[in-house]
């Protein structure tokens, strides 16, 4: 059910059929694919080829920099023989473990609470200046106490990954009940809405686009929480890869975490759009008649 | 209360009505003042006036979303204690879910007041046929004319079958050809089901048109400044209607009435902007 996408420019002869310009549509949209993705390669090509002639030739420090493909290499080795410390998969399950776990309790959290605040003036009066307080302590700092108090495994990072999610989605989570249209609140309450009822079809529903545009950033404040709490004191993860290649001023292997880290975050970005566009097939598709 | 007395008293009643606001730097603003109004079982009332004077407050008292400051707003004879279930409201913007489908919008009403889903579903099919949107079921709102759009709005207010129907400006935003369309519809879907209509509008031919009587309220704050019968026969034609003589007559003593508030609401919206 998307409109056909025709280029503005083009002006069809008098007398041309449905079916001609519908063929004459998807190859604009083909060729604009095709053109996107050629300039995407160039740019990476461009970026890695010129990183690693640099890094050659002695223009860009080795020591620091290191090279893609020293970095590739590490990563095959990584994958095939697993890490000074253990098998790679090891490391990034623990990783996503304790980011996971984090994400969850911490987005679950900031939904419930944002909605109960959001939806009770007195409560929220009353809450929202500790809200405010803690909110403006930087998040890292509770590293190590974290660590001092839960130990160096999953609990400690648990909760900083915790507390980096709960406030990004707590505070979007109420900002969306706050902006719930009054009218479809009168609407669903004259129809016999009560209580629970309005809460589940009018304020989450209207709230969801805040609270899933506050997911998209959280699950890397998640990744966030699970890292800074490795780096503090660990015996597994990421994390810990990266500590370890810093002390053996191992340039390589640092950046190599890093790529891992990236894959992560960019697939668990997809899924979350792949479950959004699911959940918000009411919205209205973004019209395409100007290219 | 002997039940003879209670059969009898009328739809909906305002007494000596008044309702405050405060403003924003904490001062009282009086919307709406010594309002009286009487709606008979199965009358069609339209109410006009400028806008701003305080039509929305009003409905809003009767729902009873709102409470008024003094004064009282009866129902049936009953006082008005919460949200009534015998009433149904037509917004002026669009109210439907913008995420629930065609059928799902429709079906909320039965839903929310705890009718069996096999029993709900059929009703709300029922009634989507009623206003010609058969086949159109699982589309979302933004999928539809604005016309459209309305006309799932009044099947989604008719299936709770309301005895008090409440109207605010509902078809303002429609073009004036959907507009006549849905004045026939609304007529049609009101003659079966016999309820109560309280019909705002500042579109003083489409409230002669509709109403059996015409409430002409003053300038903000809002009371009633006269009432006009319409004596025009049923069952109407809205397109053909105001080119009657009767029509035309009524419809010029009326806006004579009505000019003076405009003019004064327009005089004090300058004033307060100045
Ligand atoms: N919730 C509110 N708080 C304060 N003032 C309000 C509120 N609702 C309405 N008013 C004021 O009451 C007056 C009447 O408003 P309203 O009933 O919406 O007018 P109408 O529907 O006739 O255009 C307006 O001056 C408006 O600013
Ligand atoms: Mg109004």
């Amino acid at each position: 059910m998307t409109d056909i996408a025709l280029t503005a420019d083009t002006t069809f002869r008098p007398g041309t059929s449905d079916a001609e310009i519908e063929a004459a549509a998807a190859k604009a949209a083909r060729n604009r694919r095709r053109t996107v993705l050629f300039w995407r390669w160039v740019i990476l090509f461009v970026l890695l080829g010129g990183w690693e002639a640099g890094a050659r030739l002695g223009i860009i420090d080795e020591f620091f920099f290191s090279r893609p493909s020293a970095i590739w290499e590490r990563l095959v080795d990584w994958v095939v023989n697993g890490t000074s410390e253990g098998p790679l998969w090891l490391h990034l399950w623990v990783t996503m473990e304790e980011a996971l776990v984090g994400f969850a309790l911490g987005s679950v959290t900031g939904i419930v609470v944002g909605i109960a605040l959001g939806r009770n003036r007195m409560l929220s009066d009353i809450f929202s200046i500790y809200i405010k307080l803690i909110n403006s302590v930087p998040r890292v700092v509770l590293a190590p106490i974290f660590i001092m108090i839960f130990g160096l495994g999953l609990a400690s990072k648990v909760a900083l990954a915790f507390v980096m999610v709960f406030f990004v989605v707590f505070a979007n989570a109420f900002q969306g009940v706050r902006e719930a249209d009054r009218n479809l609140m009168a609407n669903a309450q004259i129809l016999g809405a009560k209580g629970w009822q309005l809460t589940r079809s009018v304020v989450i529903p209207s709230a969801m686009s805040w609270i899933f545009a506050s997911l998209h950033v959280s699950f890397g404040f998640a990744i966030i929480g699970a890292i800074v709490g490795e780096f503090v004191g660990s015996r597994h993860g990421i994390g810990l890869l990266i500590n370890i290649a810093k002390g053996t001023f191992d340039a390589a292997g640092m950046y190599a975490a890093i790529v891992v880290i990236m894959i992560v975050a960019l697939a668990a970005e997809y899924l979350m759009t792949l479950v959004e566009n699911r959940l918000a097939t009411w919205r209205p598709a973004p019209l395409h008649d100007t290219q | 209360m002997p039940a003879i007395e209670a059969s009898a008293s009328p739809a909906v009643e305002l007494i000596n009505v008044s309702r405050r606001f405060l403003t924003p730097d904490g001062k009282s603003m009086t919307a709406i003042r010594d309002f009286n109004m009487s709606v008979a079982r199965g009358e069609f009332v339209a109410v006009v006036g400028p806008t701003g004077c305080g039509k929305s407050t009003t409905l809003n008292l009767v729902t009873g979303l709102a409470r008024p400051s003094s004064g009282e707003v009866r129902l049936f004879g009953g006082p008005v204690d919460g949200i009534d279930p015998r009433i149904g409201f037509a917004f002026q913007t669009d109210a439907l879910f913008p995420w629930r489908s065609v059928i799902d919008n429709v079906v909320a009403g039965p839903l929310f007041r705890g009718k069996p889903r096999e029993e709900a579903y059929a009703k709300a099919r029922e009634w989507l046929a009623r206003v010609h949107l058969s086949g159109h079921e699982s589309k979302y709102p933004h999928q539809l004319s604005g016309g459209m759009r309305k006309r799932v709005s009044l099947a989604q207010t008719f299936i709770n079958e309301p005895q008090i129907l409440l109207m605010d400006e509902p078809f303002s935003a429609l073009d004036v050809q959907t507009r006549v369309i849905m004045h026939d519809v609304l007529l049609g879907l009101w003659s079966e089901a016999k309820a109560s209509v309280i019909f705002v509008t500042h579109d003083l031919e489409e409230a002669i048109a509709l109403a059996d009587k015409v409430y002409v309220l003053t300038a903000g704050p809002a009371t009633v400044k006269s009432v006009y019968p319409v004596a025009l026969p049923r069952p109407r034609v809205v397109a053909e209607i105001r080119y009657q003589e009767d029509f035309i007559a009524l419809s010029r003593t009326i806006w004579d009435d009505l000019r003076d508030e405009v003019e004064r609401g327009a005089a004090r919206d300058e004033a307060v902007a100045a």
